[in-house]
């Protein structure tokens, strides 16, 4: 007989600490002498994650208002710009977003600050109205003084990357990290068969309003990423063979744990943003089941050639190979190293297990399928370029 | 034996041929892989010195008896290990073996003994947790 589960079902066992939930890895192991149906039978819950630099993030803040109040218009955290095209309080700060003096320093620091409690210097400006009559102030802001904070990434938790390389006889310097001259080295940033849109790559349970772990939080998956694509070619197990589905996420950033988001700075590339995302797969099927028991060396990434701004591709590697420490490319072996960390990414299915065997995370039902047969566009230039 | 060091002279200081004299006397084979001279700090020479342990610990007395500074590499190379997040991105550059990550734990690993001081981890690491007090 076949296995089917609801998401109240699961729930229930969840509440009665009943529930059996497993780390991808651990599913993935078990892979080895089980078939599906008997992981199906056996399993409840399956915990995926991820912790790694992701550019596409930033923080709506709502700071209050000061009486008189001003139209905040530009406005700066600890000198670095954040967007305040929105209503008088309201703003924006961007992961990428760079201090104009020390561009080594940026958003992604402020975020990672405030969620340390850190105290920020808010400077703003306004033109002055009627209603808001302030033209200029500056104060200190911390998560506990603001009305509200959270972190709104457009972008998060690629189902698969690219692996990055160089033929090019200079280093580059790149958002995929140092590349070395001469196919000397090779970086690659997904936690392979931990990785969560590669444990449930039809996207079946995650979709709008799926519950998630966002930097150490509760939150949610809002809507699909930008650059959400999934028509990139599929191997054998259906798993995509290079970058393709992504998550719009949201979470209250006062909620969050410092060990779980990072500022970051990528040499001569600039600032970026460490996101540590944990996403629960329900086992409702076999086919979810055999989604997740998925083994690194079923996963397979394409390589690209950043030395060349076009980024050909050079070939192939699934991530058994790339977590030995070599890959082949053009016949010559590559030194490998990982830009997210596995290490983290275990903390983090490791917190969502415990969560989820408290009673203290439930499962959520997508309120909305993504969509399928989407595609990703470029971009035309139909007036000037350098 | 096989062992990096980072040398600290006054620059007045440096009228006796002392790496000759190393090569020489101590029969030590002695390979510069960096140096840096400045009016302040006076000169320093990152070394790799191979002998027998015993050449090599009178040639390090000569140095210190000749007033020149003698510090292990792993004395120069800080590296806020507490601040670490096991990315991985600075094993990308370490040409040196000095920085490894893998399994079983996937945690970094950095054996200062095997460090050259090239230096690429000052860049590659995002936290920007390694910093070499040299020159
Ligand atoms: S300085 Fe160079 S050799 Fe030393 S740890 Fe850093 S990358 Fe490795
Ligand atoms: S790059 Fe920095 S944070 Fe990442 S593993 Fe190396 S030392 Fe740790």
């Amino acid at each position: 007989m076949t296995v089917k589960r609801s998401y109240e079902e699961i729930n229930e066992k969840l509440k009665k600490g009943t529930a059996v939930v497993l780390t991808a890895e651990e599913v993935s192991k078990m892979a080895d002498e089980m078939t599906p149906a008997e992981i199906a039978k056996k399993v409840d819950v399956v915990t995926t994650a991820t912790f790694g630099p992701m550019c596409s993030s930033g923080a709506f803040i709502n700071f209050g208002h000061p009486s008189p109040s001003l139209r905040m218009e530009e406005v700066t955290l600890n000198g670095v710009p954040a967007y305040g095209g929105i209503a008088a309080v309201d703003a924006y700060i961007g992961a990428t977003s760079e201090h104009p003096q020390n561009p080594r320093y940026g958003g992604g620091h402020v975020i990672e600050e405030l969620v340390r409690g850190k105290e920020i210097t808010l400077r703003a400006r306004g033109k002055g109205t009627d209603c808001y009559p302030r033209k200029e102030i500056e104060t200190v802001i911390t998560k506990e003084a603001v009305n509200e904070i959270f972190l709104f990434n457009p972008r998060n938790a690629y189902q698969n990357y690219a692996v990055a390389t160089n033929t090019a006889r200079s280093v580059k310097y790149t958002y995929m990290g140092v590349l070395l001259p001469e196919l000397s080295n090779a970086t690659y940033s997904t936690s392979g068969e931990l990785s969560p849109l590669l444990n449930d790559p039809d996207l079946r349970t995650i979709g709008v309003g799926t519950r998630i772990f966002l930097c150490g939080a509760q939150g949610f998956v809002v809507w699909p990423g930008t650059q959400f694509n999934t028509s990139k070619l599929r191997n054998d197990k259906g798993i995509p063979k290079s970058n393709a589905a992504t998550l719009a996420v949201l979470g209250d950033l006062k909620k969050m744990d410092p060990r779980f988001i990072k500022g970051a700075v990528f040499e001569r590339y600039g600032v970026t943003l460490f996101v540590g995302i944990g996403i629960p797969i329900p086992i409702l099927d076999e086919d979810l089941a055999a989604r997740v028991a998925i083994r690194d060396r079923e996963i397979e990434t394409t390589v690209y050639d950043y030395g060349d701004p076009a980024h050909p591709m050079l070939g192939s590697a699934n991530y058994a190979d790339l977590r030995s420490g070599t890959i082949e490319v053009r016949g010559r072996k590559v030194k490998t190293a990982p830009l997210s960390s596995i290490k983290k990414a275990r903390e983090i299915a490791e917190e969502l297990r415990s969560w989820l065997k408290k009673g203290e995370f439930t499962l959520t039902a997508p309120v909305e399928l993504f969509p399928t047969g989407t595609t990703v566009k470029g971009l035309e230039i139909t007036g000037g370029a350098r | 034996m096989k062992k990096r060091f980072v040398l600290n002279f006054a620059l007045d200081a440096a009228d006796e041929p002392i790496t000759y004299v190393l090569i020489k006397e101590y029969d030590l084979k002695l390979n510069i892989l960096k140096a840096a001279i400045s009016p302040e700090k006076g000169g320093e020479l990152l070394v790799e010195l191979d002998g027998d342990d015993k050449n090599l610990s009178e040639g390090l007395d000569y140095l210190r008896g000749r007033g020149v500074g003698v510090d292990a590499v792993d004395k120069k190379m800080l590296f806020r290990r507490e601040e670490c997040i096991h990315c991985g991105a600075c094993v990308a550059t370490c040409f040196a073996g000095a920085l490894t990550i893998g399994a079983p734990d996937w945690e970094l690993k950095f054996d200062a003994e095997k460090c050259v001081a090239c230096e690429m981890c000052l860049k590659s690491c995002p936290l920007k947790l390694f910093d070499l007090r040299f020159g």
